[in-house]
């Protein structure tokens, strides 16, 4: 079958033929086999779920801010294992379901025969007005049935439960009603799966794999490529195709701006943009690696990453967002950018004519602009090694969890006998661009790392950028914590530095 | 009415039930309007055209260019309206205007039968405009002298006496920003036109009477030619009570002109830009000590934030002014209350309904004073609470006022707050970048609707031949638990267990002419109704069984009084006695009675950010006897959190430049408007019902509890005012921004430690 018949995506040639399949895209949900044809490339899941009767899952916020919209996937996990993982569905395009499973809340129960997790939102109080609750059910449910998952008498600062829920995974969901603490009681409440249970039982076998697929709907098409040639060869052919990996981006402007494709190519599964490398000098991570991944896998070889993930939007997000894609949308804020421009890290872009690796200081000219040609995409972000011995994030923003930042700051620093020898500093929220604090770094490098030390370069990355007053927080404001960021870091890491000395 | 019923320890009322829909919530399966559009075939979606100023007459609407757009069925405009265009109750909000009074107002609705081709349609429709010039923030709307409805002024006493005799005069401007609802739902309705032209509309409101008046007065048709049913609600919290009527009126009329059901949903950014918030406020004020720091006078000048149109802005702005006082004696009192008309959403009811805003007049001239009179807060706040027998300025005897000293001495005993002050102490003597505060406040709040009227209720309680119940009543459910609360007292009255008595869906057709579900009330109002009705049943079987000698089970005493042509059900009716309230003097008794309670907070503030954690929250709340206390737990810690958003998070920002976006909402997502999320959950959170708390004359001795709780989040802030002092000098008065965010509380910091804060950025109390 070919792509749709008419609209941008309107081409006939053999290459598109020869890598159409002549399957049905279907998709399991609770069980149940659908199949997704007609579906437009655009319509978000949460909207595709609804239409076929399962109203469980919610519209809150349409941006992934709120988890009413929340499901369960099915995800590989290694080569022959499977997770479950809560994912924002009304960001993600339905026809990206294709070939995959997903569990809502009207497949963890029934009112008659309530899932564990269900129970204990029931009988604790969990819902008031009920309407966030089948969001919460989900996201709840797919760290109930995370892998690692133990009971634990360990301390974790009361965000993770004797039975080892880690509250974090139900932090991109909000309730306006209950004030949370019956809901956290149902989380620790909960004890490990039954032995019987199938959603545990899925866990053991490999998860769906994600085959070249093409849907057609009445106003474009989703392809999802076999490879990264391809990919590339579909984007010089299309040069009006929306590329999308968790689609945590597009998604929004989906649903707030009106924002439509003819062709939306799926790159999130490429086994070419998910891997990781290491040599002596270089880590490289796969562009499409979610931030998940990031935060399962590499998280503890690299201190900065471990600080920023668990700050970055909601696990929700997090599931689906890739590191390529937040730096491909160039977002000013994007938390991650600042970690990566503290920690030195390069971008290697692919294209037709093979690839390119740019630094990541250079790689963004303006607001949600980079160097990245039209026809390129983002394989992986390069990391010099050795990493600096201290790192420090600083996130200011209103909210702890989930909140957009109004100033970031990343630090890393290699210091020997006390010395700073060299000094990385990324910065969000202050211009058009996340930037690297060069005068800032220039004013470490050399010194002593003091406590005085840190408050003079302090005034110095304080003039960094070109801070606006805007909702978030006001000009003054930004310089005025951009000042105490490395005092901060100082006061937070002494010990660490002690020892460096 | 009110029958007393004798003590059982197993009856259904005042067990700790979960919620009645607990079940269906967790499992997907509860319907919300919208959910109910996916079930009904030939549905239309509307999309509204919503204008891009603030202010501006529009000059051309045309809707052609819409309907050429495929799937457009049909445009809605001001010609379409066969009744009267306008969508409140006070005749100052046309449906279709020809003046737009606010940035992002409807000015016509598109029909379509997709949402995406509506959306299409609405952008097709081509509108000009001619700018007017828009009055956007308070302070404008007072330079200007834009103000709209009545002056209210409450007052008792001789107020320039206590002022000019006191030892101890300060004055200051206080104010309180804007909160928007974010019930989790957004605003719906769905209406249809059946057989014989009944107009059926479901409807996420919580007023169906009032949302029926006006649909059919929009319609020009009787009333009871439009039934308005209610589900459920994803939440209200004040937001569904005046702003749904507009929406339906849309849907209603959307289906009498096309034949089909019709559809109005709004997404998130529309709900946020186009319906009305808490209203935001102003107050200056002049206050007297005493040297023991006993309040003496107070003088005050609160505005609102009225938005566009009046709304319930008049109701708020009453019972502001009647909590200013909050749990203290003040002897002279004179406030005034005027409501600004402003180029903004019409902002209406929302949790507390002017109640906070008032209330934090007092806390926070408490809070400021207290450093300069010398005196700890703690001490500052109970040596001016109420006593047995002192009067509020608007002349209701304070009833139970020592129940505002058992929660106060329940909390500080019980959260080991002397000791945990020692504490404190100590960490702020060894930390050098953050500072700890516990603060402690009490709520007063007045129970019953200002307007006396509205303290009435109905319901329908049905007895079928099997025994099995069903019970109606006029209140809706938005997840505070009304439901639940109205089966337990329906099985408690006619001792049934509770599986035998269903609730059916909130209808203007079983129960007429209801109140809001509103301040707090429901369970008051509907409870007495339902009871009234059980309690003539259960009389009514009570001579049935008198023929009977053995006592005959429930079902066969049912089956026995259907053989005698007994009438099985009843309509219950209540209304609760003792109110009056003259709105010109602002003089009477309004409320029912008060609901008390105490929370202390414990924080810590960063001094290199503002930013800020909740470490601890210990409350005491009066609830009457609990009519259902997992239902009534939840309503104050869901409150107090709500309030502490508001407080701390919640921050509204509309466009003030005078660009071209001037008056816009710039928070008008979830990811730019922050609601509480995990983190902000105190980390340590007990929350204890008062015991002992039988409330005569209120339905099983219970009080309300949607409002009261909500205000006990002024401890937070409070605890937040006074850390931030803790990186200063002893005696420091600070003002605090509300909402209290981490800047906000920065630039706190900033002024404790005698740095430099920018103008504007902090308030200052002029001795």
């Amino acid at each position: 079958m070919a792509l749709r018949a008419k609209g941008p995506a309107d081409h006939d040639d053999e290459e598109d033929q020869g890598m159409a399949t002549d399957q049905t895209p279907r998709v399991t949900v609770n069980g149940v086999v659908h199949d997704l044809v007609g579906t437009d490339p655009w319509t978000p899941a949460l909207e595709w779920l609804r239409s076929i009767g399962l109203t469980g899952a919610k519209e809150g916020c349409a941006e992934g801010e709120c988890g009413a919209c929340s499901v369960m996937l099915a995800r590989r996990d290694g080569e022959d294992r499977t997770r479950w993982a809560a994912v924002n569905s009304c960001l993600l395009p339905a026809s990206a379901l294709a070939g995959q499973e997903v569990v809502t809340s009207e497949g963890l129960g029934s009112p008659e025969a309530l899932h564990p997790v269900q129970h204990e939102m029931a009988v604790r109080g969990g819902s008031q007005c009920g309407y966030c609750t089948p969001g919460f059910v989900c996201s709840m449910a797919a760290e109930f049935y995370r892998p690692d998952r133990a009971p634990s008498r360990e301390d974790h600062g009361g965000e993770v439960g004797p039975n080892g829920f880690d509250l974090s995974a139900i932090s991109g969901n909000l309730c306006r009603c209950t004030g949370y603490r019956p809901i956290r009681d149902a989380a620790y409440a909960l004890g490990l799966p039954q032995t019987d249970d199938a959603l545990a039982s899925r866990l053991r076998s490999p998860g769906p794999a994600a085959a070249p697929v093409v849907v057609d709907g009445p106003t474009g098409s989703y392809v999802r490529p076999a490879d990264l040639d391809e990919a590339i060869h579909l984007i010089q052919r299309h040069p009006d195709a929306v590329v999308v990996a968790g689609s945590t981006d597009w998604g929004v402007d989906v649903n707030l701006k009106g924002a439509r494709a003819g062709l939306v190519i799926g790159i999130d599964h490429l086994a070419d943009l998910r891997a990781v490398t290491r040599d002596a000098e270089h880590l490289e991570i796969g562009a499409a690696l979610t931030l998940a991944e990031l935060e399962r896998g590499l998280a503890r070889e690299i201190p900065l990453l471990e600080t920023v993930l668990p700050l970055f939007a909601s696990p929700l997000i997090r599931n689906s967002a890739t590191i390529g894609g937040n730096l491909a949308t160039g977002s000013p804020i994007g938390d991650l950018a600042p970690a990566l421009l503290a920690l030195g890290a390069d971008v290697v872009l692919h294209g037709a004519d093979g690839q390119r690796v740019v630094p990541l200081a250079s790689f963004f000219t303006g607001y949600r602009r980079s160097v990245r040609g039209r026809d390129e995409l983002i394989r992986a972000v390069r990391i010099p090694l050795p990493l600096g011995e201290v790192t420090g994030f600083h996130k200011i923003a209103k909210r702890r969890h989930d909140d957009i930042s109004s100033v970031a700051v990343a630090v890393s620093l290699h210091v020997v006998d006390g010395t700073v020898q060299r000094a990385r500093i990324g910065v969000g929220g202050v211009a058009a661009t996340p930037l690297r604090a060069t005068d800032a770094e220039a004013s470490l490098e050399g010194q002593s790392w003091t406590r005085a030390t840190a408050a003079a370069a302090g005034e110095v990355l304080r003039e960094v950028g070109t801070p606006i007053d805007d909702h978030r927080a006001s000009a003054a404001y930004r310089r005025a914590v951009l000042a105490t960021a490395l005092v901060r870091l100082h006061a937070q890491g002494a010990s660490t530095a002690e020892v460096t000395r | 009415m009110s029958a007393p019923l004798p003590a059982r320890d197993d009856r259904v009322v005042g067990q700790p039930l979960p919620h009645e829909s607990a079940a269906l919530h967790v499992t997907g399966r509860a319907l919300y309007t919208e959910d109910l559009g996916y079930r009904m075939p030939g549905l239309l979606h509307a999309h509204p055209v919503q204008a891009p100023h603030a202010h501006a007459v529009v000059t051309r609407l045309d809707p052609s260019p819409a309907l050429a757009v495929p799937g457009v069925v049909r445009v809605l405009t001001a010609a379409d309206v066969p009744g009267t265009n306008d969508a409140g109750a006070k005749g100052d909000e046309p449906l279709f205007p020809d003046e737009v009074m606010f940035h992002g107002q409807s000015v016509c609705w598109v029909l379509a039968e997709t949402p995406e081709a509506a959306r299409l349609g609405a952008l097709a429709v081509e509108v000009a405009y001619e700018v007017l010039a828009a009055v956007v923030t308070l302070e404008e709307a007072i330079e200007a002298g834009s103000f709209q409805g009545g002056a209210p002024r409450l007052e008792r006493g001789d107020v320039e006496n206590g002022l000019a005799h006191a030892a101890h005069v300060f004055s200051g401007v206080t104010t309180s920003a804007g909160q928007e609802h974010f019930y989790l739902e957004t605003h719906c309705s769905i209406a249809n036109v059946d057989e014989s032209g009944q107009v059926f509309l479901q409807s996420s409101t919580q007023h169906p009477s009032e949302t029926q008046d006006i649909v059919a007065h929009v319609l020009g048709r009787a009333t009871h030619a439009v039934t308005v049913q209610c589900l459920r609600m994803g939440g209200g919290f004040g937001g569904k009570e005046m702003q749904p009527h507009g929406f339906a009126a849309v849907a209603a009329l959307g289906a009498v002109l096309t034949g089909r059901p019709v559809r109005v949903r709004l997404t998130r950014g529309q709900d946020m830009t186009m319906t009305g918030k808490r209203h935001g406020f102003h107050t200056r004020w002049r206050v007297a000590f005493d040297d023991e720091g006993h309040l003496l006078a107070l003088e005050a000048t609160l505005t609102s934030d009225g938005g566009w149109s009046l709304d319930l802005s008049e109701p708020v702005m009453a019972r502001a002014l009647c909590h200013v006082d909050n749990a203290y004696w003040i002897p002279n009192v004179r406030v005034d209350g005027r409501i600004a008309r402003t180029n903004k959403t019409s902002q209406t009811a929302f949790r507390g309904f002017g109640g906070p805003q008032g209330m934090l007049v007092i806390e926070d001239i408490l809070g400021r004073c207290a450093p300069l009179l010398g005196i700890d807060p703690l001490s500052l706040r109970q040596r001016n609470f109420y006593r047995e027998g002192q009067s509020t300025p608007y002349g209701q005897v304070v009833r139970h006022a020592e129940r505002i000293v058992t929660c106060w001495e329940h909390v500080l005993s019980t959260a080991d707050v002397a000791r945990r002050l020692e504490d404190v102490a100590q960490y702020n003597a060894t930390q050098e970048h953050s500072r700890r505060a516990i603060a402690v406040t009490p709520v007063k709040f007045g129970i019953a609707f200002n307007f006396t009227a509205f303290n009435q209720a109905g319901a329908l309680v049905h007895v079928y031949k099997d025994g099995s119940v069903l019970v109606n009543h006029g209140g809706t459910e938005m997840g505070q638990g009304l439901h639940t609360k109205m089966l337990q007292i329906a099985a408690t009255a006619l001792d049934v267990p509770l599986d035998l008595v269903r609730l059916a869906p909130t209808r203007t057709d079983k129960v007429p002419n209801t109140s809001a579900t509103a301040a707090s009330s429901g369970a008051d109002l509907n409870g007495g109704a339902v009871l009234d009705a059980c309690v003539q049943i259960r009389e009514r079987l009570r001579a049935v069984q008198a023929a009977h000698e053995a006592p005959l089970p429930w079902a066969d005493l049912v089956a026995a009084a259907y053989a005698e042509r007994v009438q099985l059900w009843a309509a219950g009716f209540y209304r609760t006695e003792g109110l009056h309230w003259d709105s010109a003097a602002m003089q009477g008794s309004p409320f029912k009675y008060f609901s008390y309670g105490v929370a202390a907070a414990e924080v810590e503030v960063d001094g290199f950010t503002g930013s800020h954690r909740v470490l601890r929250v210990d409350v005491v709340h009066d609830v009457g006897d609990s009519l259902s206390p997992l239902i009534d737990l939840g309503q104050v810690e869901g409150a107090f959190v709500q309030g502490a958003g508001w407080l701390t998070l919640e921050d509204l920002r509309w466009d003030e430049s005078h660009g071209p976006s001037r008056g816009r909402l710039a928070t008008n997502t979830a990811s730019t408007y922050k609601l509480p999320s995990f983190s902000e959950m105190p980390e340590e959170f007990t929350v204890t019902l008062l015991e002992r708390a039988h409330e005569d004359g209120a339905v099983h001795g219970s009080k309300a509890v949607g409002e009261p709780p909500l205000m006990l989040a002024f401890s937070v802030r409070e605890a937040l005012r006074q850390a931030a002092a803790a990186f200063g000098p002893p005696g420091v008065s600070v003002g605090l921004a509300a909402p209290a965010t981490p800047e906000a509380v920065f630039w706190a910091v900033e002024h404790a430690r005698g740095g430099n804060v920018p103008p504007g950025l902090h308030p200052v109390v002029e001795g």
